[in-house]
């Protein structure tokens, strides 16, 4: 079973990205369970939103407490909440930014984490570009894509399709096809520095 | 058909497919998303022949539900917590008058402190208010029970709650199939009212009855609930034929045949138990689980039957019986007179506080070990209470304590599980 918490805040889309992320693993003849945190939501204030995906019956109810990825949809969260509460070693992080982690003040607690596992995407600028609203989801949903490989971009796609529909469906496309792209040139880079260094 | 979507939805689905002719609600979380769904499809005319009517308030929604189900139109709706304790004494007449209604309770905690999460209370606080009570384990249980109640009350002249973990399964998103038109029309007749009411024929329903008759009445009631006994495994097989699940019936049992302790429990933290007792079977735990989908009527021969080779019984539940400990367990202790068993009751999940494997595990080997109290509170932090206790002791005032002890946890929003 592989486990994802999404971090946001309220007024960013995170319980539909779980969601999303749910209906992309279904496409791919996965189970998955997508559900939020349940807390009284409000704009701007935390919410965490859970996914997890397996090949069998997913019967398990309780909060993502030990994730193996996280997707974290506003930087600012690092200093308000424990998001990394639990991941496991060597699990992966996609942060919304245009700051790496080192300038984000998370040098030392990734110090000794796979460079590829450690993933950043401005996706709430190429939110505002395709979409005209910054709406980070979409784009770090096909960014995890990316990042993990445990869904496809198509799988993405297709869960756009199946929450929107016309021009904010194809907008959302473009913005996922750009994130997917950006995640993989920098995970690529990831590998590539790594096997220089070694 | 395989659908991918949030369970109030696929409930949503599920009732449309059962051709309402009426449906009347007051929008309540956890329930909301259902109505909504309903609502939305009405409108866009993808159910034929049917009234969405807005209601005023809870007392409203259930009275319409009342008189429409009278008129001989299959009626349907859907509430939680505050507003099913809003519409209680419509809740009573339904059932008194024997009326088909079928509705949704999207299970949450009851106030005073306000808490929109899941527990069992709202529902349970109606044990004895003459309709039946389902509980579903998963969303897939949740739509399925959604078609049997329709026919199970119609058939048996009695109103139907189909109760759902508020949030933890009306909110989920998860794999369920939806059956086709054809399929439910194959399982579900179209309602044929003994009596109703007609502008043309004008008859009174809802007589004034004295202690001539009264307690042959009540009577009627309960013999009713036990003749649903009956119908409710027989359902469950006609469901199975038709669409190819196991849904319903009165119990389902997971690994008690060998067990020598058993966990009972109901609605969705039933997975996460499973889950839990899996890992302990493959370190040679002898543990099962007994889930009981119908509370209303109760199964105490099924439960007993489930029950009588263990030698010790955890009850875990959603609610608390205050000045005593537990509601569904005192129905399985019940179930279990006679029989030579240690009886443990569990209070968890209250309010929506997560029941964890970790905890599960922990409170399981207690038990095992023969370390676990009567009344246990699942994850309680003591020192909080013990604070407030204190307090009450250096001070004596009454009202309420929810703020005080709020400000001695500080800050929860932040806070992941």
């Amino acid at each position: 079973m592989f486990q994802v918490r999404i971090h946001g805040r309220g007024g960013q889309g995170v319980v539909t990205a779980a969601e999303m992320l749910s209906i992309a693993a279904f496409e791919e003849g996965r189970h998955a369970q997508a559900f939020p945190s349940f807390g009284s939501e409000r704009t701007g204030a935390p919410v965490v939103a859970f996914c997890r995906i397996a090949d069998k019956e997913i019967r398990l109810r309780e909060p993502i407490m030990e994730p193996d990825a996280l997707i974290i949809q506003d930087p600012t969260l690092l200093y308000q909440v424990d998001v990394f509460s639990g991941l496991k070693k060597n699990g992966y992080i996609l942060i919304n930014t245009s700051r790496s982690f080192d300038e984000l003040g998370l040098g030392d607690y990734v110090r000794d984490w796979p460079q590829d596992r450690l993933c950043t995407v401005p996706a709430t600028d190429l939110s505002r570009k395709h979409v005209g609203r910054p709406m980070p989801n979409v784009p770090l949903l096909a960014g995890f894509a990316a990042a993990s490989g445990v869904i496809r971009l198509e799988s993405v796609i297709q869960a756009i399709n199946a929450k929107f529909s016309d021009k904010v469906a194809s907008n959302n496309v473009a913005a996922a096809s750009e994130a997917y792209q950006f995640v993989v040139d920098e995970v690529a880079h990831a590998r590539h520095g790594e096997t220089a260094h070694a | 058909m395989l659908k991918q979507t949030e369970g109030s939805h696929a409930v949503a689905e599920a009732v449309a497919l059962c051709r309402p002719e009426v449906i009347c609600a007051y929008p309540i979380s956890p329930q909301t998303h259902i109505v909504e769904g309903l609502g939305e499809m009405v409108k866009a005319g993808e159910v034929a022949d049917c009234e969405f009517i807005n209601v005023e308030s809870e007392f409203a929604a259930m009275s319409v539900a009342i008189g429409s189900s009278a008129t001989g139109a299959r009626t349907y709706t859907a509430t939680a917590s505050q507003g099913l304790l809003f519409m209680v004494e419509a809740v009573y007449n339904a059932a008194g008058l024997g009326l088909p209604i079928v509705m949704t309770v999207a299970n949450r905690a009851i106030g005073a402190p306000i808490n929109i999460w899941n527990d069992h209370s709202d529902s349970l606080s109606q044990r004895d208010c003459g309709w039946i009570q389902l509980f579903a384990e998963t969303n897939q249980e949740a739509l399925d029970l959604h078609i049997q109640a329709f026919k199970l009350a119609e058939e048996v002249s009695l109103p139907v709650m189909v109760c759902m973990d508020g949030f933890i399964l009306t909110h989920a998103y998860e794999r369920v199939d939806v059956p086709t038109q054809e399929q439910v029309d194959a399982f579900l007749p179209p309602y044929e009212p003994r009596q109703m009411l007609d502008p043309k024929e004008p008859v009174s329903i809802g007589a004034m009855v004295g202690p001539e008759a009264f307690s042959e009445v009540r009577y009627l009631a309960h013999a009713k609930q036990m003749q649903a006994l009956e119908r409710i495994p027989q359902l469950a097989e006609q469901f199975k034929a038709v669409f190819g699940r196991d849904s319903g019936g009165l119990t389902h049992s997971y690994l008690v045949d060998d067990a020598d302790i058993v966990v009972v429990a109901m609605g969705s933290v039933l997975g996460t138990i499973k889950d839990t007792v899996d890992e302990m079977r493959q370190e040679g735990q002898r543990i099962g689980v007994l889930g009981i989908t119908s509370y209303r009527p109760f199964p105490l021969d099924s439960v007993r039957a489930a029950l009588q080779n263990a030698q010790r019984v955890v009850v875990l539940e959603k609610s608390l019986a205050v000045g005593i400990g537990g509601i569904l367990s005192t129905d399985v202790r019940m179930a279990m007179s006679g029989l030579q068993l240690h009886g443990h009751t569990v209070v968890a999940g209250l309010g929506g506080r997560a029941i964890t494997r970790k905890s599960l595990r922990g409170l399981f080997s207690k038990a095992i070990n023969g370390e676990l109290g009567h009344l246990t509170f699942l994850d309680l932090d003591w020192n909080v209470v013990n604070k407030q206790l204190e307090r009450e002791r250096t001070t004596r005032r009454s009202g309420p304590a929810a703020e005080s002890m709020l400000r001695d946890i500080g800050v929860v929003a932040a806070r992941i599980g």
